[in-house]
């Protein structure tokens, strides 16, 4: 719970009234309500698809609200688009960043608004501002480094930079923690109390919980378009919040029994490979799963993960090691060929790996096994069997719409379109079950679904190797985990005695006593 | 209202807006040059549809129009782009003509020969291609234009070899009678086209095939994964390379039976070129016109041919033969932006709409 607040009850910055976006017959925003008063940090939390979006974009000026009134000071104002938003001290940070990587933070700052000096850009004066604002808020950034060079945590301070630059006096952030650590998570936070006290209000998107009940004062919940409530953060606690957004109880604890591990399913030994640089990822990588277990790979986003999940599925090839599934050879095979030896996948890229985005449903669901005689005879696709064994999986996962067969993958929400994945690789039936950041962008509802099942596959018997970039994703599911820093295995915590700030610290390369 | 809506999110109608605005602007630019737009196009409808002669033409020039069609809208499924077809159109001629002058056949049979000769030519031309992206990496555009003026080179040379060339004019011999596809001669006559064959029955069945491979069987699923999503495919155990390899090569043949269909049935031998002829770019035109859809390719390639076949008698009332050119070309120019026009409908609907519901939420009020 947070400990100061800088709210000032009597002075109201953005008021957004009776709200409603519709798009066709599609109502995307259905009469919503949002006050934000000065020095708030305002919450707004929903599902995906619930609206969130729609209504920033609303405020941002990128859409305008089929009726409904908006007020920013004060003021009723119409905003025809960006740049009278900007104009009106708003700015927003959004979750993918923005950035020109070779150029530094400085000429990324004032791109589109560079100050000048008759004919030339004054680089000095804005550069001198940049710092200044960077001190008064404690950002810490070296306004002379290269994007390419800098953290992602660092690369959204720029962001937030960017936006204090032009003079917001409103800050949206979007989803702004989806792809930092712990430790930047909490410098974010406190970011965000320097920037309150200054009077500066916060309008926060998340599906996170734990970071509404951290930071923010007030919280206003979006249900399928519709307005829930605006509530006080210190009145409520998580387990409301959740209920409120997905309109249900919603069970945060992974139900997990004892389970005695089998023998070792993926073994992978000594493992070295290069990125597509040519600079080493991966140095003497060593890790196994077992039969009935599932082991968490804890780390910072750029260690290796993705590289040890590509080889592992045979996207990539590795330079030297070995890797056995149940004692088959999978090293720098073909996908097709890691199939076959007993390993499913649910990809960290959904939209690039997981689903043909153009594919239906139906199509969707038979990537892998389109030459299974269930779906094809003489090279001629089975429809009648491929729709029906489709609407089974669709009513057994709970894919929405019902009856989604013949829509595009691309016309899914997120988590639904993880459901088809999750559906499809589960019922591959496979020995080792590798899950790369499976619940990234889902909101709890989603969530709570993804991690049912992958305990599941555990209790089954499978082996489930799961990569996240989530600590508390790991540590609720996994029966061991192991840290990955700079391309190799740097130690192993017992699932059930983790602690995030010692995992925190040996994710940054630091060394337990133990070790 | 649903069905209002459905003609406007397919692609059908922006097709046929954008033929009219092509034959729109060809008669501006015709009054800009001094003719009577009204009395060229009457002269072009004319020339196409006013005689069963005229309409069998047509049809015979369509033949190769819709194979070299079939051959792009099919590697585009693909996501590849087969700006090479003019080259598998041209060895395909070639290796027709070849066996048309060479082989000593029965009539039916060399035909047959001839044709699946031009097909493994322009399988084998495409695969060249494929082969080079595969294991190379190589950008198959590059190679494809290259793969283009290789065939028109070697085409040139071989036409003008001593046993070959026809002692008279520049261009090979007349192949034998018995590889000519013709259709018999009675119907020849009754339709006074003396050029009458098989062609659009090949290319029909040809798109029929292929729509069946595309949408009916397994290969035809892993060529549209490939296309949609090449990591997709990938992580799902595709093999991309056999996938691109199997469709340029196959769309090489489909091209190079183009070719055959060509030299077999409307010209029995093959000129010297003086510049590319074009079968194959025109290819380009009839699969954007049917969205790469092969049964479109027949209706487009249809289109096409008869448009070729009418401006060749536009000089009759002054009118350049090339406005026909510059009517396709505006049609394509529109067809590759119908995107935009689709856009623009959808947002000038949903602001109808949202006014509407605005209407409707204030009477509530």
């Amino acid at each position: 719970m947070r400990d100061t607040s800088n709210v000032d009850e009597n002075t109201v910055t953005i008021q957004m009234k009776d709200i409603v976006k519709k798009f066709g017959n599609f109502v995307a925003n259905d009469h919503i309500n949002l006050t934000v008063h000065k020095g708030e940090v305002h919450a707004i939390l929903g599902e995906n698809g619930a609206g969130k979006s729609t209504l920033m974009n609303v405020l941002y000026g990128i859409y305008q609200p089929t009726s409904g009134s908006i007020a920013i000071d004060g003021k009723e104002v119409v905003i025809n688009g960006p740049e009278q938003a900007i104009d009106l001290g708003i700015g927003m940070v959004h979750q993918h960043f923005m950035l020109i990587q070779p150029f530094t933070v400085t000429e990324n700052i004032i791109l589109g608004a560079e100050p000048r000096k008759g004919l030339v850009v004054d680089k000095e004066s804005a550069r001198k501002k940049i710092v200044e604002l960077s001190d008064r808020y404690g950002l810490m950034v070296d306004p002379d480094a290269k994007i390419e060079d800098i953290s992602v945590g660092m690369q959204q301070r720029v962001e937030i930079l960017k936006v204090l630059y032009r003079g917001a006096k409103h800050l949206i952030l979007d989803e702004p923690t989806s792809s930092l650590t712990p430790q930047e998570i909490s410098e974010l936070m406190q970011i965000i109390k320097n920037l309150t006290a200054d009077g500066k209000s916060i309008i926060l998107i998340t599906h996170k919980l734990k970071e509404i009940t951290e930071c923010a004062d007030y919280c206003t919940i979006i249900r399928q378009g519709k307005y829930i409530d605006t509530v006080k953060v210190d009145e409520v606690d998580e387990n409301k919040l959740a209920a409120m957004m997905v309109g249900r109880n919603v069970q945060f604890k992974v139900e997990k029994k004892d389970n005695k591990p089998g023998k070792v399913v993926l073994d992978v030994k000594d493992l070295h490979a290069k990125d597509y640089r040519g600079v080493d990822i991966l140095n003497g990588l060593n890790l196994q799963v077992r039969e009935g277990e599932i082991l968490g790979i804890a780390g910072v986003d750029g260690n290796g993960q993705s590289e040890l999940v590509e080889i592992l599925t045979g996207l990539m090839k590795a330079e030297s090691g070995s890797i056995t599934v149940d004692g088959n050879d999978i090293f720098n095979k073909t996908p097709r060929e890691a199939m076959d030896a007993g390993v499913s996948c649910i990809p960290e890229d959904r939209q690039k790996h997981g689903l043909v985005m153009d594919f239906t449903v139906d199509e969707n669901m038979i990537l892998q096994n389109f030459a299974r005689p269930e779906f094809s005879k003489h090279g001629i696709l089975k429809k009648d069997s491929i729709h029906k064994f489709t609407s089974e999986l669709i009513e057994k996962f709970d894919i929405r719409p019902r009856g989604c067969n013949n829509r595009l993958a691309r016309q899914l929400s997120g988590g639904n379109q993880q459901k088809v994945i999750i559906a499809r690789e589960v019922t591959n039936d496979k020995d080792l079950l590798i899950a790369m950041n499976p619940t990234r962008g889902l909101d709890v509802g989603a969530i709570e679904f993804v991690h049912k099942y992958l305990v599941e596959q555990r209790n089954k018997g499978r082996a489930v190797l799961l990569v996240s970039f989530e600590l508390d994703e790991i540590m609720s599911l996994s029966d061991r985990i192991n840290v990955i820093f700079e391309g190799q295995i740097t130690g192993e915590v017992n699932g059930k005695d983790a602690d995030e700030k010692e995992l925190g610290y040996m994710m940054a390369g630091g060394k337990t006593d133990e070790n | 209202m649903k069905t209002k809506k459905n003609i406007w999110e397919g692609n059908f109608i922006y097709i046929i807006f954008s033929i009219i605005i092509g034959f729109l602007v060809g008669a501006i630019l015709l009054v800009i040059a001094g003719v009577d737009p009204m009395a060229t196009y009457s002269a072009l409808l004319d020339g196409v549809f006013s005689d069963k002669k005229y309409i069998t033409y047509d049809l015979v020039y369509a033949a190769p129009y819709i194979l070299t069609g079939l051959s792009v809208a099919f590697a585009f499924k693909t996501g590849v782009f087969n700006i090479g077809a003019e080259g598998q159109f041209v060895v395909g001629s070639l290796a027709a003509v070849l066996v048309g002058l060479f082989l000593d056949l029965p009539p039916v049979i060399h035909g047959i020969v001839a044709i699946l000769a031009a097909a493994i030519a322009g399988g084998i031309w495409g695969a060249i291609v494929g082969l080079l992206k595969v294991k190379r990496g190589i950008n198959e555009v590059l190679s494809y234009i290259m793969f283009n003026w290789i065939a028109f080179y070697l085409s040139n040379f071989v036409v003008t070899k001593p046993g070959i060339k026809d002692d008279s004019v520049e261009a090979t011999r007349m192949v034998k009678d018995s590889a000519r596809i013709l259709l018999p001669e009675n119907l020849r006559i009754a339709t006074r086209c003396s050029s009458a064959n098989w062609g659009i029955v090949i290319a029909i069945v040809a798109a029929l095939l292929l729509w069946f491979v595309i949408s009916k069987t397994t290969m035809g699923y892993q060529f549209r994964a490939v296309g949609l999503s090449k990591t997709a495919s990938e992580y799902g155990g595709i093999s991309s390379s056999r996938v691109f390899l199997t469709s340029m090569a196959l769309s090489g043949v489909l091209a190079g039976i183009g070719g055959s269909v060509l030299t077999l049935g409307i010209n029995g031998r093959i000129s010297q070129f003086a510049g590319q002829e074009s079968f194959g770019f025109d290819g380009i035109t009839v699969a954007l016109i049917a969205g790469s859809n092969p049964i479109g390719c027949i209706f487009s390639g249809i289109f096409y041919g008869a448009m070729k076949y009418g401006g060749n008698k536009l000089t009759l009332v002054g009118a350049p033969k090339e406005v026909v050119n510059i009517i396709m070309g505006t049609i394509i120019f529109f067809i590759a932006i119908a995107l935009l026009f689709k856009r623009l409908i959808k947002s000038a609907q949903e602001k109808k709409e949202a006014k509407k519901t605005v209407v409707v939420t204030e009477k509530e009020d």
